[in-house]
C-alpha cells in the first residue's frame, strides 16, 4: 500500500452492480476518514461485458486513481485476467468461487450464500462487500452502518448476506481508520444536481444520454422532495427550446446533455444569446467526434463550447475540476446566467460526471448575483431596454398593461423585429456590454486555481478533471499546477497573476490538440510542451508522473 | 379594449391579399372579445415561428415570442410548464410544423399539452419565394421544382388524429366568422388544440378560387366520435379533388400533461439549506 492510502478493484460482468458496490466501498472509506476517488469504466452496454471500478482512499483531496491496487474483488475470472497485473506486492484477491479461481485468494462462495438467503444473483455485490471489509480489516459495525444506508432496497436481507461473506473471509490487510469525521462521498453528476437545486432550479430537462444520464436521474428521484420538476422531452431541440419558454416566464432551467446532444442544441444556443434568455446547459464531456466511444471520457468539446452558433453572442463557459466545483459552481452559472441573461455552458468531463468525490459540505462560494428587475413604475416596459450595463431588467408576464417580448431576430427595445443598422448595431453593442460586465465579476470569483508549489517556475496548465491529479503531482514534483474553471470569458487578469514566475509550462490535456493551451496561446501563452491523452480513459497518477518527467526533461 | 388596439406600431409588410391578414384580424377581434370574458390580454402569449405567418408577433401587441423555424411549440411546452395560468397559443406555418419541427407537433399532441396551435397553413414557402411544403399539392411547381413537386402531401388533419391531438379543426381564411368561432373553441377546449387554417398566399399560391367552390361546414354533432373524424380527415387528402370540410372535427376530453407535471410549491432558502444539510448527512 502507498503510504496512507489504498486502492481497491472491483471487477465483474455489466449488471453485476460493480458501480454501486464501488460507491458502497468508496463510503466505506470515506467514512474511515479517507479523502476518496473513484473511477468507473464500463462498456456502452446493458448486461455482460467487463465492467470494473477502482476506489483509492488517501489522506489529501485526490481526483484520480493508481493504476495499481491493493486489494481486487473479482465477481469473474475476466477480472483477475485483465486486472491481476495491477496487484501490489502483498496485495490481496478476494474472489467469487463459482466465476474464478485464485489459489492465494480469499475465496468466497456466492451462490451457497445467495441459496442460503434466498436471494436473487443481483445481491452478490452484498457478498463480495461483506468478503472485503473482513479482508480490509474494517470494523463490521461501521461497514453495517453504511450498508445500511446504502442498500436501496432489501437492507435486511443484503446485510445478512453481507454477514455471511464476512464470516466466510479473513483479515489480510488493516485499512484504518484516519481519525476525524467521516466524509461524504458523491459523483459529479449528484454534486451538480445539489448545486442545481441550490440555485433555485425550478425546472430540468434532459434527453437521456450519457455521461449526464445520473444527474437526470437524481433530479428526478428527488423532485417531489425539493420540489422541481425532470423532464424528458423528445429530443435535444426540445429540451433546449422549452428550458427557453421557462425562462421566458420566469422559471430557472437547465438541461443536461453529451457533445452529439449540444449538437442538436446550438441553433437555439443562438437564440439564448440573441433573445437574452438565462439557461444554464450541462455539457458532460464523453470521447467523440460523432458516437465516439459512448461512456468513455474526453475533454475535446472546450473549443465547441466557446465558439458554437452562428453570429456573435455572449456566453459563460465554466469547466468544474471535480464533484465539489461542480456543485459549487453550477450554482454560480445559474447565478450569473440569470444576472446577465445569457446562456451558461457547464463542462464537466465524464470522470467527474460518473467518478465519485468526497464532498466537503462546508465548501461554498460567498458570491451573490441577484438578476436585475424592472419595477413596477417602468412604463411602458421595454424588454430589451438600453442600459450602461448592457442589462435590460426583467419582468415576466402575466403583467397587466404590459407587453412582455423576445425576439430571435434583431429587435429593438420593445423585442419587436427591426433591421434598421442603427438598432441593430445598439443592440448588439448591449450585448456585447454584458460580456465586459461578466467578465469583470469572474475575476472577483477565484475562477483560477493553483495548486502543487504555488512559487515554483515550471508549471502545469490543466482543466477539468485533470485538477486533482495534477495538484497530487504538484506537491511531489514541485510543480505550479494552473487551473481556470472560468474558461470564458477568459479570466486574463486572474490567470496573469497565477503565472506570474513561470517560465515554462506544459498542458495536461484529455484531448488530441490541446484545447485549452490554444486557448491561452490567444493571450500570449505558449506552452512547452503537451501530454496528451485521447483513448477514452483518463490519466492514472503512475502514468501522467512518467509522463510529465519526460515531456520536461 | 378593442381589437384595433392590439394593433401594434410595427410596419406590416405582408403582401396586399395576404391570407395573413384574416388571421390577424380574426385573432385580434377574438381576443379583444375575451379579454372580458375571462381571458385577459396580459395572460395571453404568442409564440411564432419563422416565416410569413411568424411576422404577426410584430404586428399584434401581445406578450409574445418570437421563436426559431419549427421551434414554436417545445417554447410553448416551457412556458406552460413555468406558468400554467398563461394562455399559450402557437402561430406557425405549414413549412414551420409540418416540415422543420413536425416531431414537437406529434409530441405535443400525444402530451395532450393544453395550448393552441393554429397552422397558417398556406401550402407553400412564402417568404423563401414558392418552394413546396409538405402540404402543397402533387406536381407543385415551384423554383426548387420546376417540373412539378413528385411527393403526396401530408394529411395534417390524419395526423393530428393518430398522434392524440383532444381538439382538431380546420378553418379558412375565407370564412372569417367561421374561423373565429372556431379558434374561440380551440381556446377554451382543455388539452391540445389543433387548428389547420387553409389560407390563400397571394402571391405563390392563390387557391381562393379552388376552396370556394369545395368548402363546407362539419355538422358538429358527432365531433366526439372518432371513427366519424378518421372518415372526416381523409375525405379530403390536400390534392385530390374533394369536398373541404371545416369546423371542429374531433374533441374528447383526456388528461393534460399541465396535470402530470403539477407546479410544485417551492423551497424557502431555509429549507432549501435543510435539505442540503441532510443529503450530505445521509452520507456520512
Amino acid at each position: 500500500m502507498a503510504e496512507g492510502e489504498v486502492s481497491v478493484l472491483i471487477g465483474g460482468k455489466a449488471g453485476e452492480g460493480i458501480s454501486s458496490a464501488g460507491q458502497i466501498i468508496a463510503h466505506l472509506l470515506g467514512q474511515l476518514g479517507y479523502r476518496v476517488h473513484m473511477y468507473f469504466d464500463y462498456p456502452s452496454l446493458i448486461k455482460g461485458g467487463h465492467n470494473f471500478a477502482i476506489i483509492r482512499g488517501a489522506q489529501g483531496k485526490i481526483g484520480a486513481v493508481r493504476s495499481r491496487v491493493d486489494l481486487i474483488l473479482a465477481l469473474d475470472q475476466e477480472t483477475l485476467r485483465v486486472h491481476e497485473p495491477r496487484l501490489n506486492d502483498h496485495g490481496v484477491v478476494v474472489y467469487n468461487t463459482d466465476a474464478a479461481r485464485y489459489p492465494s485468494g480469499i475465496g468466497i462462495p456466492i451462490r451457497s450464500i445467495l441459496a442460503a438467503e434466498q436471494a436473487p444473483a443481483v445481491m452478490g455485490n452484498s457478498a463480495i462487500l461483506g468478503a472485503f471489509v473482513r479482508a480490509a480489516g474494517i470494523e463490521w459495525p461501521l461497514a453495517e452502518k453504511v450498508f445500511t444506508k446504502s442498500f436501496r432496497k432489501g437492507t435486511g436481507q443484503n446485510l445478512r448476506i453481507a454477514r455471511r461473506a464476512y464470516e466466510a473471509s479473513e483479515e489480510r490487510l488493516r485499512v484504518t481508520a484516519r481519525g476525524g469525521p467521516g466524509i461524504p462521498a458523491f459523483t459529479g453528476n449528484e454534486a451538480m444536481g445539489i448545486g442545481l437545486i441550490e440555485a433555485g432550479l425550478g425546472v430540468y430537462l434532459s434527453y437521456p444520454m450519457s455521461p449526464t444520464l445520473n444527474l437526470l436521474h437524481f433530479l428526478a428521484a428527488h423532485a417531489d422532495e425539493v420540489g422541481i420538476r425532470a423532464i424528458q422531452p423528445e429530443s435535444e431541440i426540445a429540451v433546449i427550446l422549452a428550458a427557453l419558454g421557462c425562462a421566458y416566464a420566469g422559471t430557472r432551467a437547465a438541461v443536461g446533455t453529451s457533445g452529439g446532444g449540444f449538437s442538436l442544441m446550438v441553433e437555439a444556443l443562438g437564440l439564448a444569446g440573441m433573445a437574452e434568455l438565462p439557461i444554464v446547459i450541462v455539457l458532460g464531456q464523453r470521447a467523440g467526434p460523432s458516437t465516439g466511444l459512448a461512456t468513455y471520457t474526453a475533454q475535446a468539446d472546450l473549443g465547441f463550447a466557446i465558439h458554437a452558433g452562428h453570429g456573435e453572442f455572449p456566453r459563460l463557459v465554466l469547466a468544474p475540476g471535480d464533484a465539489e466545483e461542480g456543485r459549487i459552481w453550477i450554482r454560480a452559472a445559474m447565478d450569473l446566467a440569470w444576472k446577465y441573461q445569457l446562456p451558461a455552458l457547464f463542462l464537466p468531463d465524464r470522470i467527474i460526471c460518473e467518478g465519485m468525490y468526497s464532498l466537503d459540505p462546508a465548501e461554498t462560494m460567498n458570491h451573490m448575483a441577484d438578476p436585475v428587475m424592472a419595477g413596477s413604475d417602468d412604463h411602458p416596459y421595454l424588454r430589451y431596454a438600453l442600459t450602461d450595463s448592457g442589462i435590460s431588467p426583467l419582468r415576466f408576464p402575466p403583467v397587466k398593461g404590459e407587453v412582455i417580448r423576445v425576439n430571435s431576430h434583431a429587435h429593438d427595445t420593445d423585442g419587436i423585429t427591426t433591421e434598421e443598422p442603427g438598432v441593430t448595431r445598439a443592440m448588439a453593442e448591449k450585448r456585447k456590454r454584458k460580456l465586459l460586465g461578466l467578465a469583470k465579476e469572474i475575476e472577483g470569483m477565484h475562477p483560477v486555481n493553483v495548486a502543487g508549489d504555488p512559487d515554483a517556475a515550471t508549471g502545469v496548465l490543466c482543466w477539468g478533471s485533470n485538477k486533482g491529479i495534477c495538484a497530487e503531482l504538484g506537491e511531489g514534483l514541485g510543480l505550479r499546477v494552473i487551473q481556470p474553471v472560468a474558461l470564458w470569458p477568459f479570466p486574463e487578469e486572474s490567470f496573469a497573476k497565477a503565472m506570474a514566475g513561470v517560465e515554462r509550462f506544459f498542458g495536461v490535456e484529455t484531448n488530441e490538440t490541446g484545447q485549452l493551451a490554444r486557448l491561452v496561446r490567444q493571450f500570449g501563452y505558449r506552452a512547452d510542451g503537451m501530454v496528451l491523452k485521447y483513448d477514452g480513459r483518463p490519466f492514472m497518477v503512475d502514468e501522467l508522473e512518467q509522463e510529465l518527467v519526460r515531456v520536461m526533461a | 379594449m378593442k381589437g384595433i388596439d392590439l394593433i401594434s406600431h410595427a410596419k406590416n409588410t405582408w403582401c396586399p391579399g395576404c391570407g395573413n391578414f384574416a388571421v390577424q384580424h380574426t385573432l385580434k377581434d377574438l381576443l379583444a372579445q375575451m379579454d372580458g370574458e375571462g381571458l385577459p390580454l396580459e395572460k395571453v402569449v404568442l409564440v411564432a415561428g419563422i416565416g410569413q405567418h411568424g411576422k404577426i408577433f410584430d404586428f399584434l401587441n401581445l406578450n409574445g415570442f418570437y421563436s426559431l423555424h419549427g421551434r414554436t411549440i417545445p417554447v410553448a411546452t416551457g412556458i406552460r410548464l413555468a406558468n400554467p395560468d398563461l394562455t399559450v397559443i402557437c402561430v406557425t406555418g405549414d413549412g414551420d410544423s409540418y416540415a422543420e419541427g413536425l416531431d414537437h407537433l406529434i409530441f405535443a399532441a400525444k402530451r395532450n399539452l393544453d395550448i393552441t396551435v393554429l397552422v397558417h397553413d398556406n401550402r407553400v414557402y412564402g417568404l423563401t419565394t414558392g418552394q413546396f411544403t409538405p402540404t402543397s399539392p402533387y406536381g407543385y411547381r415551384g423554383h426548387s421544382t420546376p417540373g412539378g413537386e413528385k411527393e403526396v402531401p401530408l394529411n395534417p388533419m390524419e395526423l393530428m388524429l393518430a398522434s392524440g391531438a383532444s381538439f382538431i379543426g380546420r378553418g379558412y381564411t375565407g370564412r372569417r366568422d367561421e374561423l373565429k368561432r372556431l379558434i374561440r373553441e380551440a381556446l377554451l377546449h382543455r388539452g391540445f388544440s389543433f387548428v389547420d387554417i387553409l389560407q390563400i398566399c397571394a402571391t405563390y399560391n392563390d387557391l381562393t378560387g379552388y376552396y370556394n367552390e369545395r368548402v363546407y361546414t362539419w355538422s358538429d354533432e358527432d365531433a366526439g366520435d372518432r371513427q366519424s373524424a378518421y372518415r372526416k380527415a381523409r375525405e379530403w387528402d390536400y390534392s385530390t379533388d374533394a369536398r373541404i370540410g371545416l369546423g371542429v372535427m374531433y374533441r374528447h376530453t383526456a388528461p393534460t400533461f399541465e396535470d402530470a407535471y403539477p407546479v410544485p410549491g417551492e423551497m424557502t432558502p431555509g429549507e432549501r439549506d435543510g435539505w442540503v444539510a441532510r443529503i450530505m448527512s445521509e452520507r456520512s
